[in-house]
């Protein structure tokens, strides 16, 4: 029996969330992978935007900082230049990190700065108010988009693979210990690293979509994901609509704090 | 500590924090074993002599309410 309350504080609870959101799961697997990895509580710092996900840090009891829209990478890579020795974890949403932070997004991902990153990609602004993000499909709709949306989308783990990330793997709520492996990994990992989880959002955008109850959308990613080495045997019109899960990124490339310890030697000597 | 042999199935004890609990369904509709039901809002254990401790719906609950230990241990 793992013991979630060691790592929460439980005064805040229950969970502001909506009856079958999955970022709790999501919050549980990540405890479980600090657990895990023997980390100490004030040796984490978990920084957040503005979104549904981004009140995470509000229920655990790590250094926590839940900052502006947008903006969590800008903060995360402060605290990561400063104070290198700190693991610093990153929660964020497809809206908070790649429309309003999304330059944000790339750059950290192109430093290579080592942070570890939860996306939580639930394809909608949930908090705000339902409108449509980048990752929210075509015809699907959104209070900005009620005849439904008909633009084309964002790959998010394909924009950080692109950018110079170290780390990337996309998982799903449907698989809590998968997502836990991969969360163990990432944080393991030197530079930037993400994890793309999907989380559901039934409230804001599977109401409005007829995706039906949280476990029919959970038990949609049981249906329509495919393992990353199966996906490469499959032609691009049998992908359409499927989730692509696994480790698709792992690769080592120089570190921006570690290159930037570089310089500071090199000026201290001469 | 178990004396069944190893092949026999585990058995387990599975616990409902109701005050948390938001109805979602999530942990009744995904144990192999029928061992939750839902009612009047809130998951209930029904057949608790079902459960084999797999922990599914512990991890997928999104509102930390379940908790499963292994009987015997
Ligand atoms: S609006 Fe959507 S993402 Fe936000 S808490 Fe509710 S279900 Fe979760
Ligand atoms: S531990 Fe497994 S068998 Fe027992 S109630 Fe939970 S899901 Fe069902
Ligand atoms: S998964 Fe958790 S919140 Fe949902 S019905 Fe079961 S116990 Fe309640």
């Amino acid at each position: 029996m793992f013991n979630y309350d060691q790592y929460l504080r439980l005064d805040k609870f229950p969970l502001i969330w909506c009856s079958g959101c999955g970022d709790g799961i999501v919050l549980k697997s990540l405890l479980r992978a600090v657990h895990k990895l023997g980390l100490q509580k004030d040796q984490i710092c978990m920084v957040s935007g503005i979104g549904c996900s981004s009140r995470l840090p509000g229920y655990v009891d790590f250094n926590t900082l839940h900052t502006t829209h947008g903006r969590a990478l800008t903060f995360a890579t402060g605290i990561k230049m400063a104070r290198p020795e700190l693991t610093v974890l990153v929660i964020t949403g497809d809206g908070d990190a790649t429309a309003i932070g999304g330059n944000h997004y790339i750059h950290a991902a192109r430093r290579n700065i080592d942070l570890t990153v939860l996306l939580f990609n639930n394809h909608i602004y949930g908090m705000t108010g339902g409108q449509v993000s980048p990752t929210t499909a075509k015809g699907k709709k959104a209070s900005t988009a009620p005849y439904g949306s008909f633009e084309n989308t964002f790959n998010i783990s394909g924009l950080a693979q692109a950018a110079g990330a170290s780390f990337v793997a996309r998982s799903g709520v449907y698989n809590p210990v998968q997502l836990e492996n991969y969360i163990v990994k990432a944080i393991q990992k030197k530079g930037f690293s993400l994890v793309e989880i999907m989380s559901p959002c039934p409230t804001a955008y599977g109401r409005r979509n007829r995706e039906g109850t949280p476990v029919d959308m959970i038990a949609w990613q049981k249906e329509n994901s495919v393992p990353v080495a199966k996906a490469g045997q499959l032609t691009p019109e049998e992908l359409e609509g499927k989730l692509i899960t696994g480790i698709l990124v792992d690769i080592e490339r120089s570190e921006c704090r570690a290159e930037y310890q570089k310089l500071i030697d090199r000026l201290a000597q001469s | 500590m178990s004396q069944e042999p190893a092949a026999k199935k585990k058995k387990g004890h599975v616990t409902v924090r109701e005050a948390w609990c938001k109805g979602c369904a999530i942990c009744v509709e995904f144990c192999p074993e029928q061992v939750l039901v839902m009612e009047r809002g809130k998951a209930t254990v029904a057949y608790p002599d079902r459960c084999t401790a797999c922990n599914l719906c512990e991890l997928r609950c999104p509102d930390f309410c379940i908790t499963v230990s292994v009987k015997g241990e």
